[in-house]
């Protein structure tokens, strides 16, 4: 196998026109570890391994790859280098099979393919990983863990001498992110690859890594050997104050009438996996239903129908008593609400600004709520202003394009969108996906206070500590269906963590 | 202290976006200038290498081409005669554009629409001119929405690949078009080239009052402001713009997807149809093959190069019209085959299309400011 490199970042500046992303980070990567890289949402930590691959060409300074300086102008570059990245962005093929998308993205892919002996490979290949994905399945089908384990998986059968994993984590259930990093701890201390991980969640840093650097509005401003270094004191460095531990206040029960109501709701499968089949689901004001299940068992599909995005194949969704079929003119009377997974893919239009984003719900209704024809165009900067600042969003300008913003600002952006103004029913889907520490407390703040104001939540999670946390009453979803039902107070994690591997 | 109240604190303590970008639009504006402008100056540089390969010298290309196009009165006049048909053809690729959709069915519905116009006169011929003219653009745009929305239809109830099927019902259009001139409707007067009846001199369109200008140049562009007003200032336009930016937010939504493709079509549609209407009723005063003259080809042209922004594609359509009005000069005083300016919008097109690449890429055009 190949040996692991040591990297070294020397002074590296980027600009983004005024904008500096990383003023004069310097750090050092040794070959053979697992280095950990934290810092808040926007800190610019995408933004400079992005540099180390080539993605994009940093302003200024170096990087020497076992102690030779190179000049990485080109992800070409960076791959003959062995230098390999998993993006937060999904950069498959979607129309192309997985054991396709494997194939072709090797460097040098013969002009005619020997698909049967290619297949035979990349089966005894895939034997020896710790989580398997169907080989013949279109990538497009797949759902957000699913994909996220084969750009991993893509990866590791390039031979990577250096391997960045950009919040890699934050699409896979607790089991498969144990699987996952030990793997690949593994491959780093057996000396044949160095990991750069980026991630929020500092108990993976403390079981993982060997070594920590901390970003904060784009300086190195500290880091060490992770054992030395508790959960405390990194977090007090990646926002540069104490965090106080925020508390989650529950006020008032579930009213009597259900909010939404799914009555056998069923929708085609595809790619031989089953489709929905909901016998009954219902959230009442007041309540949040914490929807648990491992990724891909149709949480994907439940929340594309109720937002709109799939054609049920029969059954029924009542909301607020009458039946809905997510026109928009029924989600504004009704209020209701959806943060899709993935928002950048399913809830923003990347091209236009943070301010036409911010004004997607509302733009064609008045203070009254009556529609208008023309756009006001103060009164939607006004109101993405007021958002920008409540929900704290960090943007170099309201006019660039949604697309250039951190991970963790886009998903903000769509959560101040989704909760502005009155809301009666509230679907999220992974509300808490590649944000820090700070912001996830202010998430679910928000989502609670939403429930406390008489708000109906329904909470599609693949976190279950999160779930637990937020949730009055908790459904367990497997192969498309509703496996079991609890309330959530004195609920049995350990029952329910059967209940969603099927095995009960 | 509640879990909020600590919220809103945090929220004020931190500095957000509030250093605005003010000049950011302008510098966008630019940019989209400055793209298409430096790819026909690579085309330019292309062709000429090309031109001086055939033994030809660029520079009186250039010239004869200036002559040509802008050097005269009579020649800019037939330059705007010839980016008249242009703006609302061009219309008919850049309104779908908003939606994702690339349409380049126009000329079926420009002969269509010329002919439907032409029906709709013969009987009214010696009707009170306005009724008759006006009877005659309502049918053009009728037939050429009716055509380029059945291509919106396929698309968004079958998921019928837009740009193909706006292309074969361009060629059934067509076909349709030159049966019924060659046969039914055809005057058996018009000897050498087919045609219909004509629509009487009483009911043509005079020029531009007080010029001597192609009126449908005025109704081009008015066209073009209105349809950029339409875009970029109401909310059906933001709705297309969110669609064609993202199929999957627009669905999420709730923005009546179907609904807003079939109708972008019919109005691009129209928009040719009309400008087949007014080919009729200032030129030709009848329908025939004078119609089919590509202008629904230069309009897909014309659309991409001003990025399918309708007030881009006044200045553009003025440039190609000049481009096609300098054509017959250039034949003639240098002896080139009359295929040449075909290559030459060839050239152009290719750079257009590869100067999308550019955009994004100088950092100075970009959003600044400090978060
Ligand atoms: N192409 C770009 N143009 C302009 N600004 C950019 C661009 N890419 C990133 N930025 C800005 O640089 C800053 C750092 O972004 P980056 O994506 O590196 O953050 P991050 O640390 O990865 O955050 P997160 O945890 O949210 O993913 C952000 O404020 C972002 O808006
Ligand atoms: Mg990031």
């Amino acid at each position: 196998m190949t040996p692991a490199v040591s990297v070294e970042a020397v002074g590296i500046t980027k600009r983004f026109g005024a904008f500096t992303a990383l003023s004069d980070i310097s750090l050092r990567v040794r070959p053979a570890s697992v280095h950990a890289l934290l810092g808040e949402n926007g800190a610019g930590k995408s933004t400079l391994v992005k540099c180390l691959l080539g993605y994009y060409r940093a302003d200024e300074g170096s990087f020497l790859i076992d102690g030779r300086e190179e000049t990485i102008a080109r992800p070409a570059d960076a791959d003959r280098l062995g230098l390999g990245m998993v993006y937060q962005h999904f950069t498959l093929v979607p129309s192309m099979t997985v054991a396709e998308n494997l194939v072709m993205s090797r460097a040098t892919v013969p002009a005619v393919i020997d698909w049967r002996r290619e297949r035979a490979e990349l089966e005894s290949f895939m034997a020896q990983m710790p989580f398997r994905v169907p080989l013949g399945a279109d990538v497009g089908g797949l759902a957000a863990g699913e994909r996220q384990k084969t750009e991993i998986l893509k990866q590791l059968y390039l031979q990577r001498r250096l391997l960045v994993l950009d919040e890699p984590t934050s699409v896979l259930t607790p089991q498969e992110a144990e699987e996952m990093l030990t793997l690949v701890r593994g491959l780093a201390h057996s000396g044949s690859i160095t990991v750069c991980i980026i991630t929020h969640k500092l108990k993976e840093v403390a079981r993982f890594a060997d070594e920590v650097t901390v970003l904060r509005r784009g300086r190195a401003v500290g880091g060490g050997a992770a054992r030395d270094l508790a959960a405390p004191e990194l977090t007090a460095m990646m926002i540069g104050e104490p965090q106080a531990p925020a508390t989650l206040e529950r006020r008032g029960g579930a009213a009597k009438e259900e909010r939404l109501l799914v009555r056998h709701l069923r929708t085609e499968g595809d790619a031989g996996r089953p489709g929905l089949d909901i016998a009954h689901l219902a959230v009442h004001p007041r309540e949040i239903v914490g929807v648990a299940g491992v990724s891909g068992n149709g949480q994907k599909e439940l929340a594309e129908v109720l937002g709109g995005q799939r054609a049920p194949a029969g059954g029924e969704v009542i909301v607020a008593g009458e039946s809905y079929a997510a026109t928009r003119a029924q989600a504004q009377a009704r209020g209701v609400r959806v943060l899709p997974e993935e928002p950048l893919r399913n809830g923003c239009v990347p091209r236009m600004s943070v301010t036409d984003n911010l004004n997607l719900r509302s733009f064609d209704r008045d203070d009254q709520g009556r529609p208008r024809a023309w756009l006001d165009a103060r009164a939607m900067a006004e109101r993405a202003r007021r958002m920008i600042a409540s929900y704290g969003v960090r943007a170099p300008s309201r006019e660039a394009p949604i697309g250039v913003l951190s991970g963790g600002n886009v998903q903000r952006c769509v959560l101040a969108r989704e909760l502005d103004g009155e809301v009666g029913l509230l679907i999220v889907a992974n509300p808490c996906f590649g944000l820090d520490v700070k912001a996830v407390a202010e998430v679910r703040a928000r989502i609670m206070a939403a429930r406390n104001a008489g708000t109906a939540v329904l909470l599609i999670s693949e976190d279950l500590d999160e779930i637990l946390e937020l949730a009055d009453r908790i459904v367990v979803m497997h192969a498309g269906t509703i496996v079991h039902e609890t309330p959530a107070a004195g609920a049995d994690a350990q029952a329910i963590g059967a209940y969603m591997l099927g095995s009960h | 202290m509640t879990a909020i109240a600590q919220l809103g604190a945090a929220a004020a303590a931190s500095p957000s976006a509030a250093a605005a970008d003010r000049l950011y639009p302008l510098r966008r504006a630019l940019e989209t200038l400055g793209a298409p402008l430096a790819a026909l100056l690579l085309a330019a540089a292309a062709f000429a290498v090309l031109l001086a390969a055939l033994g030809k010298s660029p520079a009186d290309f250039c010239a004869l081409l200036w002559k040509g196009a802008f050097g005269t009165w009579f020649s800019w006049q037939n330059t705007l005669q010839r980016a008249a048909p242009l703006l609302l053809t061009a219309l008919c690729v850049a309104v779908p554009a908003q939606l994702g959709l690339v349409i380049i069915g126009g000329e079926g519905a420009l002969a269509l629409g010329g002919l439907a116009a032409t029906v709709a006169a013969l009987p009214l011929v010696g009707a009170w001119t306005p009724f008759v003219q006006i009877t005659m653009a309502i049918a053009g745009f009728a037939a050429g929405g009716l055509w380029i929305g059945i291509t919106g239809l396929l698309r968004a109830r079958r998921g019928v690949n837009e740009t193909v099927a706006s292309l074969v019902l361009s060629y059934i259009g067509i076909a349709l078009f030159n049966h019924l001139v060659e046969g039914p409707l055809r005057d058996p007067a018009s000897l050498n080239k087919p045609s219909t009846w004509g629509i009487g001199d009483a009911n043509m369109i005079g020029p531009v009052p007080g010029t001597e200008l192609h009126p449908g140049l005025a109704v081009g562009v008015i066209a073009c402001v209105l349809c950029w007003v339409l875009i970029f200032r109401t909310s059906t336009g933001f709705a297309a713009r969110v669609t064609g930016g993202n199929l999957r937010a627009a669905q999420l939504q709730g923005l009546p997807v179907a609904r807003l493709i079939v109708l972008a079509c019919m109005l691009g549609g129209g928009f040719a149809g009309l400008a087949g209407m007014m080919e009729v009723a200032a030129v030709n005063g009848r329908a025939n093959a004078s119609l089919l003259a590509g202008y629904g080809y230069s309009g897909i042209l014309i659309a991409f190069l001003a990025r399918h922004n309708p007030l881009a594609i006044i200045p553009m359509a003025v440039l190609l019209g000049g481009v096609g009005a300098a054509g017959g000069l250039l034949q003639r005083r240098m002896d080139l085959p009359d295929a040449t300016v075909v290559v030459l919008q060839g050239f152009i097109f290719i750079a257009i299309l590869a100067s999308e690449t550019l955009y994004g890429r100088f950092a100075w055009f970009q959003p600044r400011g400090k978060a």
